[in-house]
């Protein structure tokens, strides 16, 4: 099967991919002015022997990058610095599912958005609905992620000033109501993104000539709307999910910052500011893998989807 | 559809006189660059943008030598003013100490003594029932029974004390001040009194002289009204002039989002007509060199990298985050660049001037890049934004640029915090950044349609 020896070799070539990513982000690291026990109670010398030790920071560098990358291939992302005993990994699956639900939200919310106004825009080319949902599509593409976060939270704010009953929480996490808005948040620069794409490759199909037939034999509006356009305009916006992921992933660190959400792109951005450096360093070549991943999928996913294209 | 041409006569058939004037053009032949200004002159919204964009220059680097203030500058009479607050003081005589004993009223209620001033509030109050001593409360909102009355400031020892000053950080706004009935043991009683109190700000002649509103105290008899300085924009958390530093974070945000595209499409301009033109395995390595580049988290990576190059005391970490940038961007210029000449190696016009003789570097420098100048300058503008983007996002996160330091996006962060109580002091940033990105991405469009004619959008 060409699929599953495709599915083989962009798996082989996405392994490498994150070797490298392992690789510059512990160069990255060791590059790092001062080292990891400097803001450390380690003040005697034999202290600081014992904690070098432990941590494996008295091995050359050389030794060091091989007892990094064979527990990354085990698996095993180390220790946090900051938090003693806890384990990166599991740092990693105690937030990333939340991180998880929150992007695939919104990355739902804004792939259907994306193609539902995108269609939209395309059939009242030119006519008030395209000018005005294209105005706010380019108003979502010029404001940055974290005033849209804000917003939204004032959005809440009123809402719940409105009705007088807290309607919907303003921050935290827990429960439907706490994914909402956040998830709209998240997904609205993505969905805007995927409605610029989503109107032009609806454009160029409808100027296609098999529509032009679908027409011309009698098929309804609807129908060809359906079937025959909508189908085929699709295929492009599925291109792009991958970096859309990408994009939701890290837009993500923002949107769980300002709505206090326990994700681990919060906790990223809090082992960044306190310099944890294992948590660093676990989280970035989790994510690595992970989008890498994502990409090989939405390739894959593409070829299925479109037997058009051939996988090679 | 029928028209007018469908009928032919013998007439129109019958040859034209031969002139001078059908060998001649009719219009002057413009070049590419003045058909691509034409073209863009004809977008109003790609004029209106490129108009923003000077303006932005200019408020960024002809602004601080016009509004000459300080950004770092803290303006302790002015904390979270939003634009256009009452900035008039009046001059007052230094705080006497205060004597209020058979100043409190014999009725429940509570009173002011004297004018509540942000010099002091001198509040008297009735005897409450059954109360031992007094706890003096103050509050933003209203006091309302079962709810919380703010700050406690003071809990008076004795029945008779029924007096307090308060003279702590006092601003001149509305406070709600409440007065709590404690029995014997220290437990609230249901009962209290409250008033709310406006204050008046106020400032002594010597003070007054010492912000340089006046040259001699003489000039400033109690009464006078004096203005503290003029924040068009307000202030922010700290009393930094708003307007000096959106200046000057216009000119942290602008420089990354200028100068950074400009070096990593430089870089990859130069990258990738190398590779294109060369060919071969030169091409294949320096193509997978770029590829692993691209494979690495940008945003992920960023931060990475700010961490890597540290930030030391004193510095701003602009250059780190410009190094990043162009670090982690490079390679998506360079493949466009190459395609671009990938494509063109194989036109008539470049297989003519080599038959002509024209070596590689004119073949590159006269043929080529002239021609993909206009791709160039299309993805440089679509490049702006998303710089500035990052620069945003990191500075958000704190990352960015080093305080003191203004940018626009640590101005965000900065203004996030208090976004409910002083709004002004988001939204003027993120007003800056949207309008900014707005401006470039229309730019774009417009400079898309007017140099390109294969990537012209189907208006």
């Amino acid at each position: 099967m060409t699929l599953w020896r495709y599915a083989l070799r962009r798996l082989l070539q996405g392994i490498v991919t994150v070797w490298f990513i392992a690789t510059a982000t512990f160069l990255a690291m060791h590059a790092v002015p001062g080292d990891p026990l400097m803001s450390d109670k380690a003040v005697t010398p034999e202290i600081r022997a014992n904690l070098e030790a432990k941590y494996g920071l008295d091995q050359p560098l050389h030794r060091q990058y091989l007892i990094y990358i064979s527990n990354l291939a085990r698996g095993d992302f180390g220790i946090s610095f900051t938090q003693k005993n806890r384990e990166v990994n599991d740092i990693i699956r105690e937030h990333f599912p939340v991180s998880a639900t929150l992007g695939i939200l919104a990355i739902v919310i804004a792939g259907m958005g994306g193609v539902v106004w995108g269609a939209l825009t395309a059939l009242y080319r030119n006519r008030l609905p395209d000018t005005a949902i294209m105005f706010l599509v380019i108003l979502a593409i010029s404001v940055p992620g974290f005033v849209i976060a804000a917003l939204g939270q004032l959005a809440i704010v009123g809402l719940n000033r409105v009705t007088g009953i807290p309607l919907l929480p303003v921050a935290g996490w827990g429960s439907v109501s706490h994914m909402l808005i956040p998830a709209l948040v998240l997904g609205l620069g993505t969905m805007a993104y995927l409605t610029r794409l989503m109107r032009s490759s609806m454009l160029e199909v409808i100027a296609t000539d098999y529509i032009r037939t679908a027409r011309a034999k009698g098929i309804p509006a609807t129908r060809i709307f359906t079937h025959h356009a909508l189908r085929n305009a699709v295929l492009p916006v599925i291109t792009v999910l991958g970096p859309a992921i990408a994009g939701i992933t890290t837009g993500g660190f923002v949107v769980e910052l300002v709505f206090a959400i326990p994700g681990l792109g919060r906790y990223f951005v809090q082992a960044v500011q306190q310099l944890d450096y294992t948590v660093i360093m676990g989280t970035t070549v989790f994510y690595g893998a992970f989008l890498v991943f994502m990409v090989i999928v939405v390739d894959l996913l593409y070829g299925i989807v479109d037997p058009r294209v051939r996988l090679e | 559809m029928p028209s007018p041409h469908m009928t032919l006569s013998a007439d129109d058939l019958a040859p034209l006189p031969r002139t001078e004037a059908a060998n001649t053009l009719v219009r002057p032949s413009l070049s590419y660059w003045e058909d691509a200004w034409r073209r863009l002159r004809s977008n109003p919204r790609a004029i209106v943008s490129l108009g923003i964009v000077v303006s932005l220059l200019l408020f960024a680097l002809v602004g601080p030598l016009v509004w000459r203030v300080d950004p770092a500058q803290q303006d302790v009479d002015q904390i979270s003013q939003p634009p256009g607050a009452d900035r008039s003081a009046t001059v007052a005589a230094p705080l006497a100490p205060w004597r209020p004993d058979g100043r409190a009223p014999d009725a429940p209620v509570l009173a002011l003594d004297g004018a509540a001033t942000t010099q002091a509030v001198r509040l008297v109050w009735g005897p409450l029932p059954g109360a031992e001593r007094y706890r003096v409360y103050r509050n933003l909102y209203p006091a309302e029974r079962g709810q919380a009355f703010g700050m406690p400031l003071a809990e008076l020892s004795g029945q008779e004390v029924r007096a307090f000053e308060d003279r702590l950080d006092l601003r001149p706004q509305t406070w709600h001040y409440t007065v709590v009935g404690l029995d014997a043991r220290g437990n609230a009683l249901p009962d209290f009194v409250t008033l709310p109190v406006t204050l008046a700000r106020v400032i002594t002649a010597a003070d007054a002289v010492a912000r340089g509103m006046a040259d001699r105290e003489q000039d400033l008899p109690p009464g006078t009204v004096v203005k503290f300085a003029l924040h068009p924009l307000g202030t922010d958390y700290l009393g930094r002039d708003l307007l000096a530093r959106l200046m000057h974070g216009a000119q942290v945000s602008l420089f990354i989002g200028l100068c950074a595209p400009l070096l990593y499409i430089l870089i990859g301009v130069v990258y990738g007509s190398l590779a294109g033109f060369v060919g071969g395995r030169v091409d294949q390595l320096l193509m997978r060199i770029a590829d692993f580049v691209v494979a690495l988290p940008f945003l992920l990576f960023m931060i990475l990298f700010k961490i890597a190059f540290g930030i030391g005391p004193g510095e701003s970490g602009i250059m780190p985050m410009l190094v990043a940038l162009v670090l982690l961007s490079w390679p998506a210029s360079s493949r466009l660049v190459r395609g671009q000449i990938l494509q063109m190696r194989e036109e008539g016009y470049v297989g003519a001037a080599r038959l002509l003789g024209a070596s590689s570097p004119y073949l590159i420098a006269r043929h080529m890049l002239p021609n993909t100048l206009g791709v160039i300058i299309v993805t440089l503008t679509f490049a702006v934004p998303s710089a500035i983007f990052t620069e945003a996002f990191l500075s958000f996160i704190g990352m960015g640029v080093a305080p003191p330091t203004p940018s626009w996006g640590s101005m965000c962060n900065e203004g996030i915090k208090s976004m409910l109580e002083h709004p002004h002091e988001i939204i003027f940033p993120a007003l800056f950044i949207s309008v900014t990105v707005l401006a470039f991405n229309l730019l774009g469009d417009g400079l898309r349609d007017a140099l390109d004619a294969r990537m012209r959008s189907r208006e």
